[in-house]
């Protein structure tokens, strides 16, 4: 299938096909060095085809040919995807480094997964068996993992298992397993297989309710506003609010299998910090390198910005895969403004009507897309598993009202709004507990989260209230409330993200925390004057921030609950 | 031979159509009028129709003149030579000096793999305590300086252009007044660096589209610097008025403008720019710093609300000082944990947050109300800090700095009111500062 360009406008291509051409399947424009720019059919119109080219267009000539293919964009799935750097199509960061050196070149593609490397295959069916698409035919160990080679997503129907290998090392192109359909044709089986990204990829019984924890280690979200394992969550946030080292956090502590991190359009030195990072951090669950369980799909914003619109899929679809291993997963994607301002750039060279702010009409089905990816699932023998999304959001301006937050707001379960007031003040992490929500249940009672977000709540606006009465205006309960709010902000909503203790708070201890402050709620302190009240509230801050500190075996942890208790049993007197 | 092209079918703008095959998108020409030679770029193919944006500017250009294609893309020549010269956005000696013959370099090269890219752990002293202390600035970091005109923003650039360490420092100037480029030059003179510097300038009398190449010319300069091992510092001012080029050349090529009138690649455009900061592996390494004006003073602006989703931070430069929030050096927790003094970050949290509650008394007591003894403290401090910390010509090292600090907090509270940790307060606090106050409270 052939074609040739007749117009190059940025990284738009305008090809005239002279035979059958598939919209969304891939495209090759021919450079005349030799060089294939990969690229997508994103519009027919008669003989004309729109490509939108991945890489920059720099050397394309009119005249020059086009290659069509029949398939769509697609990914490789095998073993060997853990601890990859990938760019948003799937091509291995460090391997083109070793060949092409500092800088990327156009044209120049790796296979996603390593052709030579051989694996220990187990066969896990016999000789006979009737298998389906997505059943296990063999496993091999995959660094912390058994991952599992399955029978190819995309075939439909029942098969017979006709041969399968004995146990023993292959390399990803070898064939495992022989398998025939019911009309008697027989289908060969490696260790990888393709997969559309764009199509989700979800082979199951039936998608449950999600509906358990998912523990981060942020005292704020899994206590105030938690998320769950198959759930959906965004922080919005403007720039310098933090949203990268929360999300830095969360891919450190998440109780989940594998992180995916989706760098998406943003700075290349988040990735470095992660890529540098990664490998020398402990997983605490399993003692061996973060980097293990992590695959980073990083496009940077200097990348080509078609592959960014690309590598939000190219991640889900990594997610998905693993979570038909009966793993749960958690996908970060770091900035979904990004990808859809790649959006709104195709759409304008388009010359499509612009919606609002110049995004393209259809953004928020896109963005609801997206999410809906994420789910916990039963799968076919019956593991329960999970893709759980969590997308960072950069409002222009940081204000909310803008169409990406907007559309996500419909379609995400949890809300973790960043605000600049709170990060010009380091009260780090700066999400904002008056705005922020969560429709899931998380790690303490409901009814005490509600209990300690009116505080906050009534706190805010007795503040509100000082600036316009005075502090010599407000009633000394106001006051003391005023008080308790900001120790509930100060010493358990803050966290110290640097410090080895303060950094990560176990379920445990949080409840343990949660509890002594709801007593510190509950105590009527009887202050007598505001300096009073003042002195007694900093005091009992300190004990609590450093009780933060203390290593949950140490003495001094002991020693700061036992202050603690007597503190609030003696009113601070 | 070379070939020439003359049927031109279209002048527009900045940008003329000629009827021409086998050009190459991206590609550079030359276009010969009565005025002389310009450059030019191709910015558009559509079947024999070759658009080419002319860097001098349509003005003059005649459907009878002539196009030659030069078959590569911009260059610029690089070399030593090129230190202490001062060029024009398309590239031509401003000093009155010849043209430097040396090989080209590409502009616009490929992104760098993120993979070659080291994790910067460099500090660079400033000697301004604001930015050392609180907001350190490090090596290969990009970083804008927001703030409005009349600021002294061009100053401050050149200050730690003087300052700094730099092996290299590249001067970019787009839209600039022809004194403050003056200026620029006199301050590198008498600070004795004008011999490692190489300055693009663009003044604000200079056509449109040659503001476009000088971040391109200069990064890409700076670039090759930085492979050869060396470490380049470059400063770029004014990047919205790179920005509003941009949106004028958009608009005159009909493009759907996004906001503001701004184009719809605006983040890409200038991401483009200013990931070139880099910190190679086996290499050296570009840092970058950039005036970024805010009109009307307003940081949602989308010049500089992009930026600061682009950029590692951002200072903000207001009323002649940097204002500590908002400001923010991404980078900072690099060159401020282990490689620094331990107290380092304790102070830089700790003082801002009593700052903060500073301004809120003020507020207090600019309405009116009865200031409380907590808050007198507060006062004092805040005027403290502002005088000896945050002024801008306050020039001394980190450590002198956080020494500096201490004493002011000594002066002003007890070691409890600061909220710090304790470990660190045994170890710094000034106490023989804190019983001379006592004394002199006795007395």
């Amino acid at each position: 299938m052939h074609g040739k360009i007749v117009a190059v406008f940025g990284n738009m291509v305008i090809a005239e096909a002279r035979s059958e051409v598939v919209q969304n399947s891939v495209g090759y424009c021919c450079r005349d060095d030799g060089a294939k720019l990969l690229s997508e059919v994103i519009r027919i119109r008669g003989r004309r085809v729109d490509l939108q080219v991945f890489e920059e267009t720099r050397g394309l000539k009119v005249g020059d040919n086009v290659e069509f293919e029949k398939e769509m964009l697609s990914v490789d799935l095998g073993p060997g995807l853990l601890g990859q750097i990938y760019d948003g199509l799937q091509n291995p960061l460090p391997q083109l480094a070793k060949e092409v050196g500092y800088f990327l070149e156009p044209g120049k593609y790796i296979h996603g997964l390593d052709l030579e490397k051989k694996w220990d295959c187990t066969p896990a069916v016999e000789v006979g068996a009737t298998v389906r698409a997505g059943d296990k035919l063999a496993t091999c160990p995959e660094g912390i993992f058994k991952h599992e080679i399955m029978v190819p997503f995309s075939w439909s129907g029942d098969f017979t298992v006709k041969e399968i290998t004995p146990a023993g090392s292959y390399t990803v192109e070898q064939q495992i397993a022989v398998l025939t359909d019911s009309d008697g044709n027989d289908r060969p089986v490696t260790m990888q297989q393709r997969w559309p990204v764009k199509r989700p990829l979800a082979v199951c019984k039936r998608r449950l309710m999600p509906e358990h924890p998912l523990i981060t280690q942020v005292r704020i979200i899994d206590s105030m506003f938690p998320i769950v394992r198959g759930g959906t969550y965004c922080i919005p946030g403007p720039f310098g609010a933090g949203k990268t080292v929360l999300q830095q956090i969360m891919s450190r502590h998440a109780e989940v299998d594998i992180v995916i991190i989706a760098a998406c359009g943003e700075r290349a030195g988040e990735v470095v910090e992660t890529i540098r990072e990664f490998p020398e951090i402990k997983d605490p669950r399993t003692g061996k390198s973060l980097m293990e369980r992590t695959i980073i799909i990083c496009n940077t914003s200097a990348m080509p910005v078609a592959a960014r619109e690309a590598s939000v899929y190219t991640a889900a679809t990594l997610a998905e895969y693993y979570r038909q291993m009966g793993l749960h997963v958690l996908l970060l994607a770091d900035s979904t403004s990004r990808w859809a301002q790649a959006m709104r750039e195709v759409s304008g060279r388009l010359e499509e009507i612009p919606g609002e702010e110049a995004f393209p009409a259809y953004l928020e089905s896109r963005i609801a897309g997206f999410y809906e990816r994420a789910a916990a699932l039963e799968l076919n023998d019956g593991r329960v598993a999970s893709v759980t999304i969590g997308g960072t959001v950069s409002p222009a301006g940081g204000n909310f009202e803008e169409p990406v937050t907007q559309g996500t707001l419909k379609v995400v379960g949890a809300f973790h709004g960043l605000s600049r007031a709170r990060s010009d003040a380091r009260r780090y992490p700066s999400i904002d507990p008056l705005e922020s929500w969560s429709k899931y249940k998380g790690i303490i009672d409901p009814a005490k989260v509600e209990k300690l977000r009116n505080v906050l709540v009534r706190g805010n606006e007795v503040k509100q209230m000082m600036t316009v009465v005075g502090e010599e205006g407000t009633p000394i309960d106001d006051f003391a409330v005023m008080l308790k709010s900001e120790l509930f902000d100060n010493c358990y909503l803050q966290q110290n993200a640097f410090d080895d203790v303060d950094g990560a708070t176990s379920p445990d201890r949080q409840q343990l925390v949660f509890g002594k402050i709801l007593e510190v709620m509950d105590t009527d302190f009887g202050f007598e004057d505001r300096k009073q009240a003042r002195d007694v509230m900093f005091k009992l801050q300190d004990l609590f921030r450093n009780w933060n500190y203390e290593a949950p075996d140490s003495d001094e942890y002991k020693t700061s609950i036992e202050k603690i208790d007597s503190f609030i049993a003696a009113k601070g007197r | 031979m070379r070939k020439y092209y003359d049927e031109i079918t279209r002048v527009a703008g900045n940008v003329v159509n000629v009827t021409a095959a086998g050009i190459g998108y991206d590609e550079l020409a030359v276009i010969t009028t009565s005025r002389g030679d310009s450059l030019a770029q191709v910015i558009r193919l559509e079947g024999d129709q070759v658009s080419l944006q002319i860097f001098a500017g349509t003005q003059g250009v005649s459907t009878g003149d002539r196009i030659r294609f030069l078959s590569r893309p911009m260059q610029v020549p690089f070399s030593d030579d090129l230190l202490g010269r001062v060029f024009d956005g398309s590239g031509k000696p401003r000093d009155g000096r010849p043209v430097v013959e040396a090989d080209p370099v590409d502009i616009g090269s490929p992104a760098v793999n993120p993979v070659m890219r080291r994790q910067p752990d460099r500090m660079i002293n400033t000697g301004i305590p604001m930015i050392d202390v609180f907001n350190s600035l490090v090596e290969s970091q990009k970083l804008p300086i927001f703030s409005v005109a009349g600021e002294p923003y061009n100053e401050l650039l050149a200050r730690v252009g003087l300052q700094a360490e730099a092996d290299v420092i590249i001067l970019g100037g787009m839209g600039l007044r022809h004194d403050d480029y003056l200026k620029f030059r006199n301050t590198f003179e008498e600070g004795g660096v004008l011999g490692r510097t190489i300055m693009y300038i663009h003044t604000a009398a200079d056509p449109v589209v040659e503001c476009l190449l000088v971040p391109d010319q200069c990064l890409a300069i700076g670039e090759a610097y930085a492979l050869q091992g060396k470490r380049v510092l470059c400063l770029l001012t004014d990047m919205t008025s790179f920005a509003d080029s941009l949106k004028e050349i958009a608009i005159t090529m009909e493009q759907i403008p996004s906001n503001r009138g701004y184009p719809g690649d605006l983040y890409t455009q200038l991401a483009k720019r200013y990931e070139k900061a880099v910190d190679f592996d086996g290499a050296g390494s570009m840092t970058l710093l950039a005036c970024v004006t805010m009109p009307g003073d307003d940081v949602t602006h989308p010049v500089p609300d992009n930026t600061g989703y682009i950029t590692e931070g951002q200072f903000y430069l207001r009323n002649g000082r940097i204002e500590p929030f908002g400001s923010l050096s991404r980078l900072k927790q690099q060159v401020n944990g282990d490689s620094s003094r331990d107290d380092h970050r304790a102070i830089m949290d700790g003082c801002l947050q009593l700052y903060s509650s500073c301004r809120e008394a003020r507020e207090k007591k600019a309405m009116g109300f009865e200031t409380s003894a907590w808050d007198e403290k507060l006062l004092k401090y805040g005027e403290l800090f502002e005088a000896k910390i945050m002024d801008l010509s306050v020039n001394i090292m980190l450590f002198d700095a956080l020494d500096l600090c201490w004493e002011i907090l000594a002066e002003c509270f007890e070691p409890v009111e600061t909220g710090m940790r304790r470990t660190i307060l045994e170890k710094h606090w000034p106490h023989e500062l804190a019983a001379e106050k006592e004394e002199a409270a006795v007395s």
